[in-house]
């Protein structure tokens, strides 16, 4: 029956092609070969994210009258509202976590190296869409604290020299955090971010399965390659994985649901102890531990000018170090790895303890 | 009949020229209307230039009030020293709600931790400007709060 089905089809669309390339493609193994398995997580939860954010359209409404009370009744009424709730709270936070560990993994294997860059540019744009879509998810329920974050974030936009004041009132939909915010941050969230990163996801699957999967610096062209079969060996891996992940995906939600909070009053002081997510933590802690002034600067426009300059360097890293191209390894990047991954976890736990 | 002229422009060239022109109309055309579609219309705004805020016995020494002057947020303190004053409450750092910490008599945003003191002044933390000062008047036969805006102030 199979037989006969793929033989219908193959006979019109030549799928066997596709068969021989699959039965083809393999893994390395090395050392590293368990970080592999993180491309594949966060993977795993875009598919969750796609999934739980759909069911959860069916109930949510956009409004600054309308969006507290929808998702209040999709977590206390509807049946299992509270746990897709959650899931899509809890996976997107894991997502960005996976992703991070992913690109560190990257980074230190110098994974990025030639002929690799492009997939290292769409993974790193992946990346900064994940945090857009975290900050425009974020304001969605429309609670106090999405309230004075989303003030925050887009204010933070007005440090940008010439533009910073046209981009506030793009972001915010006027000059002021409102329901006009709500509705952009929205149809962002839902409908344009989605298909620009499905596209580019495509396109980073697609430049890994042209070029095989990257090798670290050292063992690269050195003596007989060990190597796993893709199928099924390092798929059905992938699977536990992806098993296990779910797992720890379902554990939080159940045991740590999502809270509402209490809905936003732009006429309220902000409350205290507010914090944005996690990974935007350490942005939001130096900006608070920045003085006022620096050398003349507002201390905040010289904070987001650095932070952007940082995003830049990430972006074009595959062209700075250029000594990985040819194979050699040059340790000043392991240093800034190291000093980024350091000063990103001493700014996100300092912002967790210090109120 | 021997002169420098330019090279003569082929029809090729011609076409080019001019569907590339074209092209690119078009997409300002698409573009532009976009644009300007994404960039939010002015809002009318009923100018609100004072409000009440009832009797000053309703404010004890030592309290504070975010009020709603217009579409923007103010903040109304009574120090412990017992005088009234009277701000935008919109935080110059980062455009947080500010409010009165009667523990230290002074105003605090709780966003990133700036302090003004009663004056207004940004005193410690990132605010980078004082707030903007509002009139607080006590009217005589009433004994009501009536905010208005200070000299020279806008909305």
């Amino acid at each position: 029956m199979i037989a006969r089905l793929f033989n219908w089809i193959n006979s019109r669309y030549k799928i066997e092609k596709l068969l021989y390339f699959s039965r083809e493609k393999s893994v390395p193994l090395h050392r590293g070969t368990m970080w592999y398995y993180f491309g594949g997580i966060t993977l795993f939860l875009f598919g969750v994210q796609v999934i739980t954010g759909l069911v959860l359209l069916f109930y949510y409404r956009v409004g600054s009258d309308a969006s507290f009370e929808s998702v209040k009744f999709i977590i206390t009424q509807v049946k299992f509202g509270w746990l897709l709730r959650s899931m899509h709270s809890w996976s997107a936070n894991l997502m960005v976590l996976a992703a991070i560990i992913h690109m560190m993994s990257v980074f230190f294997h110098r994974s990025y190296r030639k002929p690799r860059e492009m997939t290292w540019v769409t993974g790193v744009t992946m990346l900064f869409l994940l945090m857009v879509f975290g900050f425009s998810g974020y304001l969605l329920p429309w609670n106090e604290l999405a309230f004075f974050a989303t003030k925050v974030g887009t204010d933070s936009a007005r440090a940008i020299p010439l533009i910073g004041d046209f981009l506030l009132k793009l972001m915010r939909g006027g000059s002021d955090v409102t329901g006009a915010t709500l509705s952009r941050f929205f149809g962002l969230h839902v409908s344009v971010l989605p298909p620009i990163f499905t596209g580019l996801l495509a396109l980073h699957l697609f430049f890994v399965q042209v070029q095989g999967m990257s090798e670290p610096l050292e063992s690269a062209g050195h003596g007989r390659k060990r190597t796993m079969p893709f199928l099924p060996d390092f798929l059905l891996r992938d699977l536990m994985v992806w098993l296990v992940t779910f797992d720890i995906l379902l554990l939080l939600s159940v045991f740590f649901p999502w809270e509402l909070g209490v809905k936003a009053d732009p006429f309220s002081p902000a409350p205290a102890g507010i914090k944005p997510e996690w990974y935007f933590l350490f942005v939001f802690q130096s900006l608070k531990m920045l003085p006022a002034h620096i050398w003349g600067i507002e201390g905040e426009v010289l904070g987001v000018m650095v932070m952007g300059v940082g995003a830049g360097v990430l972006f074009i890293l595959p062209w700075l170090d250029r000594a990985s191209s040819q194979g050699l390894r040059n340790r000043l990047f392991d240093v800034i790895g190291v000093f980024g991954l350091l000063y990103f976890a001493t700014f996100t736990i300092l912002g967790y303890l210090i109120d | 009949m021997e002169q420098h002229s330019p090279p003569p422009l082929t029809r090729r060239k011609f076409l080019d020229h001019f569907l590339t022109g074209t092209g690119l109309a078009a997409l300002a055309g698409v573009v532009y209307p976009l644009f300007r579609y994404l960039t939010p219309p002015p809002q009318e705004e009923a100018v609100v230039s004072s409000v009440n805020l009832g009797p000053a016995k309703d404010f004890p020494p030592g309290s504070g009030k975010i009020f709603r002057l217009g579409s923007k947020p103010g903040i109304l303190v009574r120090g412990v020293d017992g005088k009234f004053r009277a701000y935008y409450a919109t935080c110059t750092h980062l455009d947080c709600i500010v409010q009165y910490d009667g523990r230290a008599d002074n105003i605090w945003c709780a966003c990133h931790n700036g302090r003004y003191d009663l004056n207004g002044r940004n005193v410690s933390g990132p605010p980078p400007r004082p707030l903007t000062a509002l009139n607080v008047n006590v009217l005589p036969d009433s004994e009501e709060i009536l905010i208005t805006l200070a000299e020279g102030g806008k909305g």
